[in-house]
């Protein structure tokens, strides 16, 4: 049994790059092969020093809410996003970005962890790689 | 033959998993794996990922909280 996941990461929140991560991991620990395609808010997190930077999607309270959950987080033992993203590429994970969110915003290839990123692509890719997926989820 | 140990005692989800397939994909066929830890949830979603990837489950045992899985590359 193995089978292949994709998500599209469009979202930059904290908590979704968490579940985003979360969901690609457990996958990839599972045996199956994942993408992950980062475009708008979700590539963001992608540039250097951005990763945990997003809001909470709800109850961010300018930030209140967002270091309260963090606190309930570190005290709950859950990983960071660094080690949740490194141990994605770790075990096999594509980063696929976004070339049009780039284009857009006007980020750079050296502004991204392009250690991390597998393929600089566009929706055709995505389609491709979600064609071949059994679970493919928007996030 | 190898046996590979790895402690995830208070770690929480994905952890136990990802650091147990971090492990497998490190071991050698014949290896052993020998997995521990306190989050329940893990307890039986290893042993799904083990059936999943088609590995040997050996032992799944469980004491005051605390569980060992052993697991054959």
């Amino acid at each position: 049994m193995s089978g292949k996941v994709t998500l599209v990461v469009h979202s930059g929140d904290m908590d979704k790059i968490y579940s985003a991560l979360i969901i690609g991991n457990g996958a990839l620990s599972m045996g199956m092969d994942v993408s992950m395609f980062f475009t708008f808010w979700g590539l963001q997190r992608l540039i250097k020093g951005a990763l945990e930077k997003g809001p909470l999607s709800r109850m961010n309270l300018l930030g209140l809410g967002k270091w309260m959950l963090k606190q309930k987080m570190k005290k709950a033992g859950v990983a960071s996003l660094q080690k949740l993203l490194r141990d994605f590429v770790e075990l096999g994970g594509k980063i696929l970005a976004c070339d049009m969110t780039m284009k857009v915003m006007g980020i750079k290839k050296e502004d991204l962890r392009d250690d991390l990123i597998s393929k600089y692509c566009a929706v055709g890719t995505y389609i491709k790689e979600a064609r071949e997926s059994d679970i493919t989820l928007f996030i | 033959m190898a046996e590979i140990k790895v402690d995830c005692i208070n770690e929480t989800c994905p952890v136990p998993l990802v650091e147990t397939r971090k492990a497998i994909r490190k071991a050698l066929k014949g290896d052993i794996v020998e997995v521990v830890g306190n989050h329940s949830s893990s307890k039986e979603e290893i042993p799904m990922a083990v059936k999943a990837m088609g590995l040997k489950l050996l032992s799944v045992e469980e004491e005051d909280g605390v569980w060992r899985i052993r697991i054959q590359k």
